[in-house]
């Protein structure tokens, strides 16, 4: 049983896709939060997650931020983007009059559940207009190989 | 979920086509408007901001600086454009308006007319 399981070192993220893709199909919900860590539509920042040969890769779109003030943090596989956004917005006096409000501000945090197979201490980060980009590599043993035949 | 494995591992083509209205804040001092919309992805020369007799529109392209053979795992932005309209009133000076693009965030500023800045009446006493 163990055995089945270390052959397959991505089944965390392939099990999130199947189920995605079957709850799509059946009940046609799009976008359904799948994994224990996923909020409800809506949330700062929104996240895509991506995965190719060598890494895994997590866009956070957070527009309006001091980079020197996010901070990104793994710990047991968990990878933790958290920060503050302030207003633009003047404070409230009777001199400026507020129309719409839709940005959100303050504290945020948000956390994603990266695969077993990652190294958590090959990660960059780059924060380019509004959108934080984490690459997190996997361990070298994930990473398909060629093996040259005798 | 085809559509949604498209959303990072392509630029811009593959995309759904209609556009997401960004989030703003839109607030009124004696000397203007200022309007901040966030557009995340949004670079300098993937930004229009129009101007059409008292209709303003502004419109930006998401890039996602993903490699190439990625595959999408989980996408909860799956738009690739933003895009809102909003129409001004009169004694806004639309020849004086200012743009500026940064970290995602777009930020106009509105002046009004010199004539129409608020201004203290005088109240002659009989």
């Amino acid at each position: 049983m163990l055995e089945i399981m270390h052959t397959r070192p991505q089944s965390l993220f392939d099990q999130l896709e199947t189920m995605q893709r079957l709850l799509s199909r059946s009940f046609g919900v799009e976008g359904a939060p799948g994994g224990i860590r996923s909020v409800a539509h809506g949330a700062f920042p929104e996240i895509n997650v991506g995965r190719t040969r060598t890494s895994v890769e997590v866009f956070a779109f957070a527009p309006g931020i001091d980079a020197a003030s996010i901070e990104v943090t793994i710990e047991r596989n968990v990878l933790k983007i958290s920060g503050v956004r302030t207003s633009a917005i003047p404070s409230r006096d009777t001199k400026t009059q507020l129309y719409s409000n839709e940005r959100p501000e303050g504290r945020f945090s948000r956390a994603v559940s990266l695969p077993d197979d990652v190294d958590p201490l090959k990660v960059e980060a780059r924060y380019r207009d509004g959108i934080l980009r984490v690459s997190v590599s996997l361990n070298v043993a994930a990473q398909p190989q060629r093996i040259a035949v005798q | 979920m085809a559509d949604r494995s498209e959303v990072a591992t392509t630029k811009s083509e593959g995309f759904d086509e209609r556009p997401v209205a960004p989030a703003v804040d839109i607030f009124e001092d004696a000397g203007g408007i200022t309007l901040l919309a966030d557009m995340p992805g949004v670079s300098k020369d993937r930004l229009d901001v129009k101007l059409d007799g008292d209709s303003l529109s502004i419109e930006g392209r998401v890039e996602l600086d993903a490699p190439r053979e990625m595959r999408a795992l989980w996408a909860e932005v799956s738009v690739p454009r933003f895009r809102r309209t909003f129409t001004l009133s009169r004694e806004l000076d639309a020849a004086r308006i200012e743009a500026n693009l940064k970290d995602g965030v777009l930020t106009l500023r509105l002046p009004k007319q010199a004539h129409a800045q608020p201004r203290r009446i005088e109240v002659n006493s009989a």
